[in-house]
């Protein structure tokens, strides 16, 4: 029995290695938007070589997301990397396993501000347990860029991010368009304490209460961005609601859970769904008409303007202090433009 | 005082003791039943209902694995994270490398088993308590399911076979998912009631010094009862990868504790050496059930956690109070 334990452990080892080798295909996919670095990619490789190298003579931006682990975290990583060569700077990038680790990313800010970093990119998951770090930044003449959800004080001299209630708000929009502007609605969210968790579900609402009064929203959930919850909670709501017009999922799990109750009660075209972000399986969706059409916002960009922003206030150049990187509607009509595309991860 | 009572009479205490608290669980969830049937016209369709069913399939699978864990007096916490890996091993499996589905299928199975194995090991062999072997384990499977995919679901576009896997139907108009999760009880049952492997582990659970005196050899037979629970995540990978027609490397975290949940609502005691297959399956509806039931009627989902959590506690609190009276 010993024997065989031992060869499963092995048989496990050997499965991580052939699992490691897979992937190594895989990684193509913004190729397109990475062709401008590819001059300054060297000079950046030959300061990557040293940590210790980058305090004396390069300029080291450690940028602290609030994940790495989506593939939303993954593009806006893409983005600051795709900076960083361009501007020949150092940085680093890293965030917590969930975005409910406050503590996790806490002690991350912490460690980077040991590495006396020129500038500090940061993504806070919360913004009033960050604060003494953030003043101590200050004092110490670190300037702190904000991104995505931002850091929520004057502290930062920038924060790059989508305006998520103004692009939530353009989602109920088109739902309210989509629909005939009257019946029942309801909203499917990530959480409801996470900055665009909240953001998002307000937009939404708010708009259709301000410019669309005909439509009623009968329920608003939340599925942890889980597929398979997220699936099982729509399809309650939709059994509760046989009228019910549309749903909107307020992020890519969430859309996806809406999307599978739709496709396994045969609801395909009766009920019109409005999703958020990307991924492989929404743009078939779009594609094949189940999903009506998503905000998309540009987490490429949000990688690439928090870099530069930080660049421009280590060089004393001025900065906006809000950086909107934008958010877009996109249906089957111009999901393929190459200004849609470029945005889509899949 | 406890163990010493169970090995005075054994067979007829457990007996009893399983049927009342069958009944309990059972009555609970024609309560709730009822309670949303009255309250809500749409709750008792066959439509809703059989989302209940699908919507119960993998964390009552799971719940199954834990069950035996439980039994012995262990606990696991990988079996969410292990689910995970399995469904990711099944992705690389039948996208990426092409091969055919029940080949892909077998893949999920043995890695679930392997990570079992491997924690059996760490426990029965190591001595490293189950909490803490399981809690790597977690750890370990959620990192290499991130690591394997590359942190990007896998899709099963090209093996159209798969979905109908769980979302078709062969028996009537019931998704197979369900009829998986039925078939994977009533094995699970027989196991635990028919065969060596059950026996030992309610041995195990109530008194481990003295089955291991009584010449058994506990480390072998505790390794197999986490493989076994291995097993139950491996299906459960296949059963999730199936119905989402991906595999999912985020997820997996928090469905050990509703799978833990929905066995201790069951009437499975976490002191070991008791516990009932079906106890589990019935705990398991409840959970699903609460949780179609409060959205249908638009409860805010905060108060579904209080319940939730107010069950857990009070279906405990029965069992003690039983067991006192006994």
């Amino acid at each position: 029995m010993k024997k065989v334990s031992l060869l499963l452990a092995l048989l496990l080892v050997l499965v991580v290695m052939a699992g490691c080798a897979a992937p190594a295909a895989a990684p193509a996919a913004d190729s397109d938007s990475a062709s401008t670095s590819e001059e300054a990619a060297p000079a950046d490789d030959a300061a990557a070589e040293s940590d210790a190298a980058a305090e004396d003579d390069g300029i080291y931006i450690p940028v602290i997301s609030k994940g790495f682990q989506h593939q939303f975290w993954q593009a806006v990583e893409s983005g600051a990397e795709q900076a960083a060569a361009d501007y020949g700077v150092e940085i680093t990038f890293e965030g917590p396993e969930t975005e409910a680790m406050v503590d996790r990313q806490i002690e991350m800010l912490q460690a980077a501000l040991a590495k006396n970093p020129d500038a500090i990119c940061f993504a806070a998951l919360d913004t009033q347990a960050a604060i003494p770090l953030l003043e101590e930044a200050q004092s110490r003449g670190i300037p702190i860029v904000g991104f995505d959800s931002g850091v929520d004080s004057d502290i930062p001299v920038a924060t790059a991010a989508t305006d998520n209630v103004a692009a939530a708000a353009l989602a109920a929009d088109k739902m309210a368009e989509l629909i005939g502007d009257e019946g029942q609605v309801a909203v499917i969210v990530h959480d409801q304490t996470s900055r665009t968790g909240i953001d998002r579900r307000d937009g939404f609402l708010n708009q259709m209460e301000a410019a669309h009064p005909n439509i009623e929203i009968v329920n608003v959930d939340y599925g942890g961005g889980d597929q398979l919850k997220s699936t099982d909670l729509a399809k309650a709501v939709i059994q509760a609601n046989p009228d019910l017009k549309g749903y909107f999922g307020a992020n890519e799990g969430s859309i996806i859970g809406v999307l599978n109750a739709i496709t396994e009660l045969g609801k395909e075209g009766e009920i019109v769904a409005v999703g958020y972000d990307a991924g492989a399986q929404q743009l078939d969706a779009i594609r094949s008409g189940v999903e009506s059409g998503a905000i998309t916002q540009n987490p490429v960009g949000i990688g690439y303007k928090c870099v530069e922003a930080a660049v421009k206030a280590i060089n004393g150049e001025e900065v906006e202090k809000v950086i909107d990187t934008g958010f877009f509607w996109y249906d089957a009509d111009n999901i393929d433009d190459p200004e849609i595309a470029a945005l889509l991860y899949e | 005082m406890a163990s010493a009572a169970t090995t005075a009479a054994p067979r007829q205490s457990i007996l009893r003791s399983d049927a009342a608290q069958k009944l309990l669980a059972f009555g609970a969830l024609i309560l709730i039943f009822a309670f949303f049937s009255f309250a809500s016209p749409v709750f008792f369709t066959w439509e809703n209902i059989k989302g209940i069913l699908l919507a119960t399939a993998v964390n009552g699978i799971l719940a199954l694995g834990v069950t035996f864990i439980i039994i012995t007096a262990g606990i696991d916490l990988s079996v969410g994270t292990v689910m995970t890996l399995c469904a990711v091993m099944t992705g690389v499996a039948i996208t990426n490398l092409g091969l055919p589905i029940p080949v892909g299928i077998l893949v999920s199975l043995l890695t679930g088993i392997a990570a079992g194995s491997v924690n059996g090991f760490f426990i029965s062999r190591m001595g490293i308590p189950p909490f803490i072997a399981t809690l790597g384990m977690m750890m370990m499977a959620r990192g290499l399911a991130l690591v394997i995919s590359g942190v990007k679901p896998i899709y099963f576009n090209d093996a159209p076979g798969f979905r109908n896997l769980t979302m078709g139907t062969l028996v009537a108009d019931i998704p197979n998912a369900v009829i998986i999760l039925f078939v994977a009880a009533i094995i699970a049952a027989f196991i635990l009631g028919k065969t060596v492997l059950g026996r030992y582990a309610v041995a195990m659970g109530s008194n481990e010094e003295a089955t291991r005196l009584s010449g058994v050899n506990v480390a072998n037979w505790k390794t197999a009862v986490y493989a076994l629970g291995g097993f139950f995540s491996g299906l459960a990978g296949v059963v999730i990868a199936s119905r989402l027609n991906s595999a999912q490397p985020a997820l997996g975290m928090g469905y050990e504790l509703d799978a833990i949940a929905a066995v201790v609502i069951g009437g499975t005691s976490l002191s070991g050496g008791q516990g009932t297959i079906l106890g589990t399956v019935i705990g398991a509806f409840i959970i699903s059930t609460l949780t179609n039931g409060l959205r249908i009627l638009s409860v805010p989902q905060e108060w579904q956690m209080v319940v939730t959590g107010a069950i857990v506690i009070l279906a405990v609190y029965l069992d003690i109070v039983r067991r006192r009276r006994q």
